[in-house]
Parts: C-alpha cells; structure tokens; sequence
C-alpha cells in the first residue's frame, strides 16, 4: 500500500485495522547476490540503493539485533552539512539533500525539519571561528551565516543572553537547512522501501565469523546459519574493530559511548537545534515536546552501551544554566550507544584488505545526517567494485599514505 | 561507572578523579628510519579496540599524579588487573597471546 493522504482517511475511518505489515520477517537463505552487515540506517540505506540503483534484487541485511536498535535508534537527530573541507561538505551537502528529497524517495513520512542549526559564539576567537567557517561554506556552495546576539534572544527568547551567563553569547553560527529527522522513520523508511524491492531484514542474526578462502570471503557464519555471497558490505559502527577482527585486518577505530536524555514533554519553547561549544551540550524540543539533549563523548574506550550519572549532571547542569526556565523538568530517560571515533574525526569508505568486503564506518558522533549518503556510497563499492569520486579522499588507505581529512567541524563535540 | 584502586595511593578513584590514556604498551617503532611504512601506520593509528579485556593506561589525575595500567573489561568495566606503569601484565586473555 502507498502511503498517502486517501490511505490515511480511509483507514482512520475504519479504526486503522488494515494497515499491511510494513515489511517481511524474512528467513534467512543459503546464499545472496550481496550480504550487508548490520541493520542500521547506513545498512539500510545501502541495501536500497543497491536494490534502487544497481539493480540487485537477491539481498539480505543481518542485524544481531533489531533494525535501528544501535545508534540509529539512539542518536539526537541533528542533521546540518556545514562540514569545512571542500571533499567534507559535498558528502555531507550530498547527504542533506538526498534527506531533503527521502520522504517522496520512499514514500515515508521521515518528518525532516529544517529548523535551523545553531552554534553559540561565546567569544572573539570563536567569532573568528565561525566567520572562517562561515567563508569555507560559501566557497563550497553550502549556506551558513552569522547572527547577532539580538538574533539569537528574538530566536530563542528563553536562552540566557542578558543575565550574565557564564558563557556570554556574542551571536551564532547559523545554517538555516539544518535541523532534525525522526530517527525512527529513517530506519523504518528504508526497511519498508528495501523490502518493497525484494531485500530480506535478518533480525536477532549475528555474525559470528567469516569463512576465507584465497583473500576473499566465501560465506559468512551467523547465529541463524551459515550465508554465502560473492560481496558483502560492514556497516556497524561501534562494532567495526569486532567484525574487521573476523575478517583479518586492523582499523584506526576506538568504541566510545556517546550519551544522551530526554526530559519530560513540554509545551513547544524552543523552535531550533542549538549547541554551545562553552557547555559542550546541545538541545532541541521533539515534535512530541520532550527536550533532547546530549553532551560531549565518553573519553574512554567502552562497548558498555549505557550511561553515566555524572553526564547526566553535566548535561542538566549545563542545559539549566542556557535556559533557567528549564530547571523545574523532569528527565525521562538517558541512554548511550557505541560510537566509532576515528583519529581525524572523518568516516572510512570504500574497500578493505579483503577483496570482497566493502566498509561504512568511522562516523563517530555525527552519522545520522550521513545516513543516505553512506549508504548510497557502501552500495556503489559493492555494486561496482570501485570507489565513488565523492569518497575517493575518504578510504582506509588514508592513514598509510597520511592524508588525514581532519575535520575540526566534526570533532570536539558531539552532535 | 569506573571505579579503579590507584598502585601508587592506594584510594578508589572513579572515571571523574582518573585521566584516560588509551591503549598501553603501544612502543615506538626503533630506529624510526628503518621501521617500514606499515609499521608507523600501525604504531600511529591501528588499535586493538578490544571488545573484552583491553589493556590500557589510566592516570590518578586528582590524587598523586601517578600514571598506571589497567586491564579492564571494556562491556562491564569489571578491572582485571591495576599495575604501576613499569610493571608487565601478569593478566592473560583466554587463549594467551
Ligand atoms: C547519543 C548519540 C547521539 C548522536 N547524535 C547524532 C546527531 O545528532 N546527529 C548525527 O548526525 N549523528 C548523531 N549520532 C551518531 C549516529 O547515531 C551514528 O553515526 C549513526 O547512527 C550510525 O549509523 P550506523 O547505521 O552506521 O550504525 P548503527 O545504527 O549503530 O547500526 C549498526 C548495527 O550493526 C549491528 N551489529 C553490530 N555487530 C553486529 C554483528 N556482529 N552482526 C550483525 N549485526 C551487528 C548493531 O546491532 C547495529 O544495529 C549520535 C550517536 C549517539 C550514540
Ligand atoms: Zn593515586
């Protein structure tokens, strides 16, 4: 069934009874035309795009857990393109605007709203910062602007800007196409639009091992059996270096666990995303009214997946002291995933040492507004056997050959 | 929450009282020129990121200053061993190594 405004009506008026299963609990087969390593967004999107683009109608997604259940279901749902480097900015502008076209793509309410994505300037060096930024942007095509600090208060008219904050607010960085997406629906959109074109969504179906012969991988062995395929893709985040182990290779990768928390809905008081680098901690109210915030990364290896108290009080401390009124709510709920940091805080695309297997990893804080390009990317390595121009700067091989993409934009905080 | 006995003081100290140091016993390649291509990449950027018990340095940052090693389980923080830092681990994973 398409979704649309008639299939709405219709089934309002009849209790919403006929609503079809979004998509298949599919059994694993013996053997694919292509095999993607978790069930994430990026393996998702990856999945459809070799389905949409390249023609693959025999492909099966295994995910240990459920779809979405790792940081895709976890994260904050910031998503901006205002990256520095010129090879940065047009993955990530290529990303945003693959987002921007996605609900119509896949016929899927991903409730995108480019409200705006703020970062405070506290002080001349990062005014000095923004405005360098700011100019990057414009030689790469990407929109971003700097506003005063009487824009930021008629914006946001319950931030902190005259009381005399511990961090004095002299503006903002501003990109006007940023905004949140409803995590969920991005994983749920790509499942039913893979679905829909033949791909199998393996849950509760993990790797174990791999079986090699000749450099190359002939099957791999899961908790549901074994599965063979001629190429497969990895695309698992926090759990890169587990599953580069299996296969016999090193990557430049450390697990942390990132945190965040949602406090209780309120009434609609803050209609953008905003971050302030002096906190580390960044906010936006949910189409439900909860406010969610985050803060800065664990600063030690974990596979731990749960969070701490003193986050928790860094975070609450920081958000009351932006926004006072905030300091009656209530918190609701507070998690962590794993996230994949990188030494130049830029991901890692393309081919591995292995022939075969194919890798999206490396996004560390900020892949959730990378999804439909990673996965369009990790679909055209498969597919084709060759990287995209767009990530010729972004392979594995970068750290032989020492050419870093250091991207300042994406490291330091969490977003 | 990490919570590890520092060698030197002898107090508890948790994740907030502790600096991280990464991964221990990761050795400079020597003589720096004959070391190939391959083994600075490995040295500068690869990392064992173990799922499991990962060996690594911590410092007592607001007690004595002192730098040590830990082996600690990365999913449950269990610690498996603290050592001052010129001591070897005398803890093995299952299988050696
Ligand atoms: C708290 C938090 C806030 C964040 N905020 C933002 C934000 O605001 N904006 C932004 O752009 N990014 C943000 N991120 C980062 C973003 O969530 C991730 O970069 C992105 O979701 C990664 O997607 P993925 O599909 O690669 O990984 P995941 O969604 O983690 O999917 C990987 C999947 O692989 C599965 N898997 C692992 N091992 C195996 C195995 N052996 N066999 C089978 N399956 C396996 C896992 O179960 C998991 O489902 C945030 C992350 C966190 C944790
Ligand atoms: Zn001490």
């Amino acid at each position: 069934m398409r979704y649309s405004l008639s299939s709405l009506i219709r089934n309002g008026l009849t209790g919403n009874r006929g609503w079809p299963q979004a998509w298949r609990k599919a059994e694993p087969k013996d053997r694919y035309d292509a095999v993607v390593i978790g069930g994430g967004g990026h393996g998702l999107a990856t999945a459809y795009y070799l389905a949409k683009e390249h023609g693959f109608n025999n492909v099966a997604i295994i995910e240990k857990g459920w779809i979405g259940g790792g940081n895709t279901g976890r994260n904050t749902t910031n998503v901006r393109s205002d990256y520095m480097f010129p090879e940065s900015a047009a993955l990530y502008d290529f990303s945003l605007r693959l987002y921007e076209d996605l609900g119509r793509d896949i016929n899927f309410n991903i409730m995108l709203s480019q409200r705006g994505w703020m970062t405070l300037i506290h002080d001349h060096h990062q005014l000095d910062a923004a405005r360098h930024k700011a100019n990057w942007l414009t030689c790469n095509g990407v929109d971003g602007e700097i506003i005063d600090a009487r824009e930021v208060a008629r914006m946001m008219p319950l931030l902190n800007v005259d009381g005399n904050p511990r961090y004095p607010v002299m503006g903002a960085f501003l990109q006007k196409r940023g905004g949140t997406i409803r995590h969920d629906a991005v994983a749920w959109g790509y499942a039913r639009a893979a679905d829909r074109l033949g791909v199998d969504i393996i849950e509760n179906c993990e790797v174990l091992g791999f079986e090699k012969t000749g450099g190359r991988i002939a099957a791999v062995d899961t908790s549901r059996g074994r599965i063979e395929a001629p190429v497969f893709g990895m695309a698992v985040a926090g759990h890169s270096t587990v599953i580069a182990d299996m296969a016999g290779f090193k990557l430049p990768v450390t697990s942390r666990c990132l945190q965040a928390m949602v406090s209780e809905p309120l009434k609609p008081l803050l209609d953008h995303v905003v971050i302030s680098p002096g906190t580390g901690v960044y906010i936006n109210q949910t189409q439900k009214g909860e406010l969610v915030m985050g803060g800065v990364l664990d600063l030690y290896h974990s596979y731990g997946q749960r969070g701490t108290y003193p986050t928790i009080e860094k975070v609450v401390t920081a958000a009351v002291e932006m926004f006072p009124a905030f300091a009656g709510m209530r918190l609701m709920r507070h998690w962590a995933g794993i996230v994949d940091i990188v030494p130049d805080s830029s991901p890692i695309l393309g081919a591995t040492p292995v022939g075969n297997l194919f890798i999206n990893c490396g996004w560390g804080t900020g892949g959730f507004k990378a999804i439909p390009a990673g996965g369009y990317m990790l679909a055209h390595s498969m597919a084709t056997g060759k990287a995209h121009p767009l990530i010729k700067e972004f392979g594995l091989d970068r750290f032989r050959s020492n050419r870093l993409v250091d991207e300042g934009a994406a490291a330091g905080i969490a977003h | 929450m990490i919570v590890i006995k520092c060698p030197s003081c002898h107090e508890d100290r948790h994740e907030e009282e502790l600096e991280y140091g990464g991964e221990a016993d990761v050795v400079r390649p020597t003589p720096p020129d004959g070391a190939s291509d391959e083994t600075w990449t490995d040295y500068l950027f690869m990392r064992t990121n173990t799922k499991g018990v990962h060996y690594e340095q911590w410092c007592c940052r607001a007690g004595c200053g002192q730098w040590f090693k830990v082996a600690r389980h990365t999913v449950s923080h269990e610690v498996a061993e603290v050592i001052r830092y010129e001591d070897r681990f005398a803890y093995q994973k299952e299988g050696g190594e």
